[in-house]
């Protein structure tokens, strides 16, 4: 009897993937652990393997083709098979012959944002239905109300889709075209929007638009940090970075505040009882957020060595999802770009995230003198529901304790 | 502060007003003797004896009418009906006397008096005996009307209704009798036709009193668990109407839902419907709705009373639809 392969969830925040490579073609026979193709997910290129053996009858998906979780990828079976049933019309997935030939991603995105304009939405003839409050909003913002969509009942425009739409004038004069047209100095590029920025997108809005982020910024004596690493390092053992420390003296200041090392969950808040910290590594095209386990158990040596792994294999796409799920706080760091201070968006489930500056030297006034000093600015971004403002600082000097003293680290 | 029921709070605000003033007297049916049909009296007609705590025959023309008659000669009587179901009978003395004499006479008759019972549904009392009348008192110019949620509420507005120069209907509830809160002791006054925000949100206003005011409550917790944050506003007095608190939070939330324990048609929820869209329009980002009874008289089986009755998940209904959440 013939099985038919559908998308397998391989992340838990995958929601389609796309066939990045198909490893066998129709005719070909598999054994159960074969692995017959890889898939690009919202996080990695993962491997699809098969858990029965047969013969591939059909391949229902085209290399570069994004198919929805549980959509059709394949059938296995006997040679010579009735296999119209499986790949009938009515599984989740659109059928690939009908998928193919509508527009690929980029193209369609623009037609999107277009659409309202070119199809404004009265039902009522030809009247405009906005409720009352949408109506004086638009006349402050200068919103054209008859290109925009209603989401409301009977199509009526409510305030939200007003916020939503865009202010640009009605429409643009037909007449302005005798200027010459300045000669582009390059071709518009449109890129088609790979599984990764779409989760980035994704991920990154839901938590920016839902969770109520506040930020507060410390300044950070870095002095010691400084003499202790190159300590550390000269012993030619290890190589720790200013990030490990950091990782590493966030990690202790997040178990003494467990405030902070939480999650909301729509009803309850949860502290978690581990500290998993996760450290942003940029990498082609995006990025991830590998996690170091049980972050305050560790020392400085294996943070380095870990994070250095990490990183590596996250360049290299090879990180399996379990290395980037669970994290329970991030640390993003941009100082080695010259980034005097900035304010990250905070990684869901996480309440809080860890922007990282450079180490600037700096004239700082110490006993009444002016000396040379080294200082790091370092932002926390909190989702409000989760922490409020006071937990926040007293978590943040807890880290600057750490920092300006790295040896009650020891304690 | 003491915790006090409903009915101790009552009591309290009649007993301190009867010690500060003694032109101040209670009548009704069994409110001596037997202490309160529902023991708001209880203790009273031993403090303050016969001639200040009196009980009448079941006859409300006739003992509203010397309520009038006592007020017009310079005494504040307090007229208790055992419900305001039975004050029908007696509503010409009400409607017509009270409310007009004061006017009629050029304000030279003052009509310093109060009608205070319990108003509306207790349960399954069957058709004649589960009315509210706040919308009717309301509706006729010349009385203030007064229908509270909580024991200090009631505290505070009753001796204000009974220091006021104005017949007052002060509606109260048998099913609210036994509900505690906190009273503040002695002189706690809180001035007539003024609300409360008794919860803050951002997402909608609730406009409800009396016993829908936990309703209302009740339904709030719930939303909150979706992320939705109601603004509850008890009004406290229905007339005159704090329309300015109302209107001040739907200029905030731009959204209201009206939770009222009586008919759909000219009730007190249409009233208050119609200011907000007069006074707020341009703020309104959905129509303003509102859970009522429905337009039928109080059904005596169980399933039916049930279905009759506002609830929580009416309420919660009423919010999704104004939010856009359905």
């Amino acid at each position: 009897m013939a099985i038919l392969i559908d998308m397998p969830k391989l992340s838990d925040t995958m929601q389609e993937g796309v066939i990045a490579k198909w490893n066998v073609k129709v005719g070909d026979s598999v054994n159960p652990g074969d692995i017959i193709a890889e898939v690009e997910t919202d996080k990695a290129t993962m491997d699809v393997e098969v858990f029965d053996g047969g013969t591939i009858l059909a391949i229902l998906a085209e290399e570069g083709q994004a198919i929805p979780l549980g959509g059709k990828m394949a059938v296995i079976g006997k040679p010579g098979e009735d296999i119209s049933a499986l790949v009938g019309g009515d599984a989740p997935a659109a059928a690939p012959k009908a998928a193919a030939p509508s527009a690929p991603a980029p193209a369609s995105a623009p037609a999107q944002a277009a659409a309202p304009a070119s199809a404004p939405a009265p039902a009522d003839g030809g009247r405009v239905l906005a409720s009352p409050l949408a109506k004086s909003i638009a006349k402050d913002t200068g919103v054209d109300l008859s290109r925009v969509q209603g989401s409301g009942p009977n199509g009526r425009i409510v305030a939200a889709d007003v916020r939503q739409a865009p202010t640009v004038p009605a429409a643009a004069p037909a007449t302005a075209a005798p200027v010459a047209v300045p000669q582009a100095a390059a071709e518009d590029r449109d890129i088609r929007i790979s599984q990764m920025r779409k989760t980035i997108a994704k991920r990154l809005a839901e938590s920016k638009f839902t969770s109520p982020h506040f930020y507060e910024t410390i300044d950070i004596d870095m002095k010691q940090a400084v003499s202790v690493r190159e300590a550390l390092n000269a012993s030619g053992e290890v190589k720790i970075s200013f990030n490990d420390l950091v990782v590493k003296a966030a990690a202790m200041a997040l178990r003494k505040h467990p405030a902070v090392n939480s999650s909301w969950l729509g009803d309850t808040i949860r502290e978690h009882g581990a500290v998993n910290v996760a450290v942003a590594v940029a990498i082609e095209d995006g990025l991830v957020t590998p996690v170091i386990r049980n972050t305050d158990l560790k020392g400085l040596a294996a943070i380095s060595a870990e994070t250095r792994d990490l990183a590596k294999r996250a360049r290299d796409r090879k990180l399996a999802p379990e290395e980037w799920e669970g994290s329970t706080f991030t640390i993003s760091n941009l100082g080695m770009y010259g980034i005097e201070e900035f304010t990250a968006i905070i990684n869901p489930p996480n309440a809080c995230i860890l922007a990282v500056g450079a180490i600037r030297d700096v004239p700082v006034v110490e006993k009444g003198a002016v000396v040379p000093g080294k200082r790091m600015k370092v932002t926390l971004s909190s989702d409000h529901r989760v922490v409020d403002g006071a937990v926040a600082a007293q978590f943040l000097n807890t880290l600057r304790g750490y920092l300006e003293q790295p040896a009650t680290m020891l304690l | 502060m003491a915790e006090l029921q409903f009915r101790e709070a009552i009591r309290e605000a009649l007993s301190e007003e009867m010690r500060r003033d003694e032109t101040v007297f209670i009548m009704g049916e069994e409110v001596a003797e037997y202490d309160g049909a529902y023991k708001v009296t209880q203790g009273m007609l031993a403090e303050f004896g016969p001639k200040r705590v009196i009980d009448t025959p079941i006859s409300e023309l006739g003992f509203a009418g010397i309520g009038v008659g006592a007020a017009m000669n310079g005494l504040r009587p307090v007229v208790e009906f055992m419900t305001f179901n039975f004050a029908l009978v007696g509503i010409d003395q009400i409607l017509n006397n009270a409310a007009k004499i004061r006017y009629m006479s050029g304000g030279q008759v003052p009509m310093p008096m109060v009608f205070r019972g319990p108003n509306a549904s207790a349960g399954q009392l069957g058709a004649t005996h589960s009315v509210s009348f706040e919308n009717l008192y309301a509706h006729y110019p010349g009385l203030k009307v007064i229908c509270t949620s909580e024991p200090a509420d009631a505290k505070g507005l009753l001796k204000s209704a009974i220091r006021d120069d104005n017949p007052v209907i002060f509606l109260e509830s048998e099913q609210m009798y036994g509900l505690k809160g906190e009273v503040p002791e002695g002189e706690h006054l809180i001035p007539i036709g003024k609300g409360k925000v008794k919860r803050e949100g951002k997402d909608v206003t609730l406009v409800a009193h009396g016993k829908m005011y936990h309703v209302a409550v009740k339904a709030a917790a719930e939303l909150a668990k979706n992320g939705v944050e109601c603004e509850i506003i008890d009004p406290r007095t229905i007339k005159p109407f704090d329309l300015p608190l109302v209107l001040e939070s739907v200029r905030k939330t731009n959204r209201c839902v009206i939770v009222d324990e009586a008919h759909p048609f000219a009730g007190t929820s249409a009233e208050v419907g119609f200011l907000i869209q007069r006074e707020a329009f341009d703020h309104l980002d959905a129509p303003v709705l509102r859970v009522t009874l429905p337009d039928t008289p109080a059904p005596f089986s169980r399933p039916l009373f049930d279905l009759w009755y506002p609830s929580a998940k009416q309420v919660i209904d009423a919010v999704n639809a104004v939010t856009y959440r359905n």
